[in-house]
């Protein structure tokens, strides 16, 4: 079966809603798919919580907002894309308003905004501590009101077509009925999200298994600094739900074994507030120092939210409150909540410019699935919700102009090779488990790609990793079904991950320097002379090949980062 | 600390598209172990087969209600061993066609979500130039509670007016239409309420108040029915003295 439309967005959070009704704004006579595995609301992007920063007051400025962006980023951020991103957001938390999102409000009903890490300013706006969930509700009640906008929601993508540069099409799994479906459109934008479910330790919903960076990657488009991952310094134990910074942001501790607020040794000025790789950081390095606390889930660190009073708790985190009772049986309001740094963020992505426009004519990149790259080495709490909206919008406007000016429809002349892969995936009887690599793989990059990186540990992960696409081969897939095939799914799932996994591995090992969440022990300094630099990886059959891009400056240049 | 280990019967209703039957799992559960990952590792030891909906694992994206022990739950927010019973019985939603195993189809659902109009209708909307709207805090809380819905189906699964006609707009539907109709910077009450108050509408609720009862988000959609009920009663009258 094939599908046209003149835009394609595959991935339905944050990014993908917000790029359909930009698209949708730009033309009413464009038709619109947006394609994703799930349906819109059960996105990954429900689960952010703390907020989405925004200059809005007086006090605050765009200069300042950028700034510490750009110093969070450890100067890897590309200037131009941050200056223009900060100016961009204030319209969309307004956009929201508009449209009906709840934020929490001062007294006299101004939109509040709260405090967070490595922001010099008050300016994270935010709906109690469930922001994303209401941002995604709202994106999408506002996207069913246009009737251009058309939705396939359950399809599975497998492959992206791309002839002579240019994007043609995709391929996706109609998970109903198990139908292989050829999507053809003029422009196709990926909001896929993130690669967190490379980790095992990971805040990460199930789904979030980096499948448009991959399909992407092996159509030929380069990923740009899968290296560095962000590590959430609270995640709950043994689960790893996000502890949201809002619980610092309001004024939480984080402590050790003996009650000290260790942050005054590692951060005496921003504290608990500190950006998350130096905080992150500190956590570990209390635990590998013997001073964390025990459970039956190995060592942990305190979040201390007991002296902030019930009222407040249930005002400003109801969530964190309901989630700490539910998945740890511990209630904030009486003794501390145990958490651990936590593997939350995927800087890298698909290489895309300011415009979101990738090497391919036609595809776009927008949200955590690209990197543009406006948080470089490490991203600042709020900021991501913030980028979906305001990269989200360009991409579906430059989307919709590219489409409006192209006369023709791209025509794919046959899929049935894909049709054939598809339907011969691990039909061979292998002795391998697809659930046995992911679990393998979970363990290898929870312990040699975490937090504190060195050359032997990165050298046996990738050893490790290329063990297991070589077991991937042998895999076997039990379920024969058509409808709803998530034996299927999973086992083409985890071939993405293995992908990924030999990219950021690859990309750690090469990048000899200590930059943002980045952190080699070998390395420990950050090497501005030889690695002020985007990493390029581009698929080939034998692994990843590397190329390196400058990084735009355009007011700051890098100076030492404390905080 | 060596945390206690204790084999529980997962008991499963399958539907492979032509029969159902029923398949038998143990799970070694230990404390703080949920009903989504005694699901997830059935389908890694056992049988890759088994099909759930599944994403965030943290209540928030409503993909994973399921029935448990005769109880619309979300899976992943349901403890094994808070269950109390070396038999868990998991059977998909009521009141929903089954499409595999634990997996059922909510297009339907969707579909009637979209029909109340839920989204924030201004006369003054404008794409462009955005303004600030004021709310204050009181006006917030006046519809907070029913914008938390997370659209996992439990309130439908139980509701007798949904088992019946198949047309009723159900509980969730209703909750949306009331969460906009309830927020101080809408403008589109009416339009709502000639959705509300047609056929498949809000007469149709017989008031058994189950929804509310098994709510994960502890939403009272009676309550948005109960009122939406007294708005669409002047609506009613209204749109008489209007035609007369």
């Amino acid at each position: 079966m094939r599908i046209r439309n003149d835009i394609l967005i595959v991935g339905a959070g944050l990014a993908g809603m917000r790029a359909a009704i930009a698209a949708a704004e730009t033309s009413r006579q464009l038709s619109i798919a947006v394609l994703a595995k799930t349906y819109p609301i059960r996105c990954h992007s429900v689960c952010a919580e703390g907020g989405t920063a925004a200059v809005l007051r007086e006090g605050d400025s765009f200069d300042l907002h950028a700034w510490d962006t750009i110093k969070g980023s450890d100067f890897l951020a590309d200037q131009d894309a941050v200056e223009f991103f900060v100016k961009e957001m204030p319209k969309e938390i307004l956009r929201l308003d508009n449209w009906g999102c709840p934020w929490s409000r001062t007294e006299d009903g101004k939109i509040a905004q709260r405090a967070f890490g490595g922001h010099s300013f008050d300016r994270t706006v935010f709906a109690a501590d469930r922001t994303g969930f209401h941002e995604v509700h709202t994106l999408y009640e506002r996207m069913v009101s246009y009737p251009n906008i058309t939705r396939f929601d359950e399809y599975f993508m497998t492959s992206l077509v791309i002839e002579n540069g240019e994007v043609k099409g995709l391929t996706a799994i109609d998970l109903r009925n198990g139908e292989l479906v050829l999507f053809e459109a003029k422009a196709i934008i990926m909001a896929t999200g993130g690669a967190g479910r490379l980790y095992g330790f990971t805040t990460y919903s199930h789904q979030v298994t980096g499948d448009g960076l991959a399909v992407a990657y092996r159509a030929g488009v380069p990923l740009k600094d899968m290296e560095f991952f962000q590590f959430h310094p609270t995640g709950l134990i043994p689960s790893g739900i996000l502890m949201t910074e809002a619980c610092r942001g309001e004024g939480g501790y984080l402590k050790n074994r003996d009650g000290e607020r260790f942050m005054q040794k590692y951060a005496p000025e921003k504290m608990e507030l500190a950006p998350r790789d130096l905080v992150s950081r500190s956590m570990w390095t209390e635990i590998i120092e013997g001073r964390g606390l025990e459970s039956p889930y190995g060592p942990y660190i305190a979040l201390d939210l007991t002296h902030l009073g019930e009222e407040r708790i249930n005002e400003r985190l109801p969530l964190i409150r309901d989630a700490a009772i539910k998945f740890a049986g511990v209630d904030p309001v009486e003794e501390p909540i145990p958490v651990r740094p936590v593997a939350h963020y995927t800087m890298g992505g698909i290489h895309a410019n300011i415009d979101c426009e990738t090497p391919v004519k036609g595809l776009y990149a927008a949200g955590e699935a690209a990197c543009i790259s406006i948080h470089g080495a490490n991203r600042l709490g709020s900021n991501s919700t913030a980028e979906c909206l305001v990269f989200g919008r360009v991409a579906g406007e430059k989307a919709a102009e590219y489409a409006l000016r192209k006369s023709y429809y791209p025509s794919v002349k046959a899929f049935d090779e894909e049709e054939k892969r598809i339907a011969s995936l691990f039909r061979e009887k292998g002795d391998e488990s697809a659930y046995q690599i992911k679990t393998e793989l979970n363990e290898t990059m929870d312990k040699n790609l975490w937090i504190f990186r060195d050359e032997s540990g990165l050298m046996e992960a990738v050893r490790k990793i290329r063990e297991l696409k070589e077991r991937y081969d042998n895999i076997s897939v039990e379920d024969k079904s058509k409808t709803f095939n998530t034996d299927l799914t999973f086992a083409i799932e985890v071939g993405y991950m293995l992908d990924l996994a030999e990219v950021v591995a690859l990309g750690a090992l090469k990048r000899k320097e200590s930059r943002g969440a980045h952190y080699r022990t070998d390395y420990p300094r950050r090497d501005d002379d030889n690695w002020l630099k985007h990493t390029l990886a581009y698929y080939t059959e034998d692994g990843p090949k590397f190329d390196y891009l400058p990084v735009t400056i355009t007011k700051w240049q890098p100076v030492e980062r404390k905080y | 600390m060596e945390e206690k280990v204790k084999n529980i019967i997962f008991r499963i209703k399958r539907f492979d598209g032509e029969k159902s039957y029923w398949s038998d799992f143990v799970v070694p559960a230990q404390k703080g172990m949920t009903v989504l990952e005694g699901l997830f590792y059935i389908k890694a030891t056992y049988d890759g087969s088994l099909s759930f909906r599944a994403s965030c694992r943290m209540g928030i994206c409503g993909s994973c209600a399921v029935k448990i022990n005769y109880k619309p739950k979300l899976a992943c927010e349901t403890q094994i061993l808070h269950l109390n019973s070396s038999k868990i019985k998991i059977e998909p939603l009521d009141n929903f066609k089954v499409l595999k195993d634990l997996i059922t189809e909510f297009e339907g659902f969707f579909a009637k979500h979209e029909t109340v109009r839920p989204y924030l209708i201004r006369r003054d909307d404008n794409y462009a130039e955005p303004v600030e709207l004021i709310q204050k805090p009181k006006e917030l809380h006046a519809y907070y509670d029913f914008t938390l819905c997370i659209k996992c189906g439990a309130c439908v699964s139980v509701c007798p007016a949904a088992s019946t006609r198949e047309d009723y707009l159900g509980p969730a539907a209703m909750v949306a239409a009331y969460r906009f109709n309830a927020d101080s910077r809408d403008e589109g009450k009416d339009f709502r309420l000639a959705a509300i108050c047609s056929d498949g509408g809000v007469w149709r609720c017989h008031f058994a108040a189950e929804c509310s009862e098994v709510c994960p988000k502890n939403i009272e959609p009676a309550k948005a029915i109960q009122k939406l009920r007294f708005q669409s009663a002047i609506y009613a009258i209204k749109k008489a003295l209007k035609g007369w």
